[in-house]
């Protein structure tokens, strides 16, 4: 199998893209909540589907000139270029708005963020001795709020 | 050429799998929301891997009107859940 250099790269980018496609749907399987799960879907795809789109448009290289030139107008090689260049910038444009916009809507919803049982027992207790000492009049500012 | 592009679509369906299955068992609606958008955007990807495997140019119109399409129909679908409404 004789490959050009656009094939290596091609191949190259098809690797991480689906390396990053993978990384991302066993995120969205295994994280614990809903805000967790946004990074995954977020992030981990968008750049997965970067690269895929990246990686098929260096195909559109032509290394061995063909002979051919029975060319229509939406099969030319460039026409094919400009259309994966706007459906990449469409996708790197859209898919973090929408996820912003689904956390955005989650966060009016009055979704809870997901605690780790320990850290929640924490928090629990210092909740609990921040009442009491308020009750005893002493006014001091708790940490809580500095730890966010 | 074929073959590779061939693989990367396959593996791209599995990871199409894996989200399908947050999509159907998601506790809260956002989670699905989110599933569905990821399986949009995967969906062009897709549509152009199958092109460029069956060497037809016309699909990358539709991945391009697939992409213009999916954004809209999720900020739709997260407006009828805020609102109840959607006008």
């Amino acid at each position: 199998m004789d490959l050009a250099w656009n094939d290596y790269v091609t191949i190259f980018l098809l690797l991480f893209g689906c390396f990053f496609a993978l990384t991302g749907g066993i995120g969205i399987i295994r994280m614990p909540d809903f805000y967790t799960r946004i990074h995954p879907a977020g992030k981990s795809d968008t750049l997965g589907q970067f690269l895929i789109l990246t990686g098929l448009a260096f195909q559109l290289i032509e290394t061995e000139p063909e002979l051919d030139w029975s060319y229509t107008y939406s099969t030319d090689p460039w026409m094919c270029l400009v259309r994966l260049v706007l459906i990449i910038m469409i996708i790197l444009f859209t898919a973090p708005t929408a996820t912003h916009a689904i956390t955005k809507a989650a966060q009016l919803e009055g979704l809870e963020p997901w605690v780790a049982p320990e850290e929640k027992e924490e928090a629990d207790e210092e909740a609990s001795d921040a009442v009491n000492s308020e009750d005893d009049g002493a006014q001091e500012d708790s940490g809580e709020e500095s730890n966010d | 050429m074929t073959n590779i592009i061939m693989v990367a679509g396959i593996v791209l369906l599995f990871a199409f799998f894996l989200i399908l299955i947050r999509a159907v068992k998601g506790p809260t609606v956002f989670d699905r929301i989110l599933a569905i958008n990821a399986l949009g955007t995967k969906t062009v990807v897709l549509v152009a891997v199958i092109g460029f495997i069956s060497e037809r140019a016309d699909f990358l119109d539709i991945a391009l009107l697939y992409a213009l399409m999916n954004f809209i129909a999720t900020i739709a679908v997260l407006k009828y859940i805020e609102l109840k409404r959607l006008d």
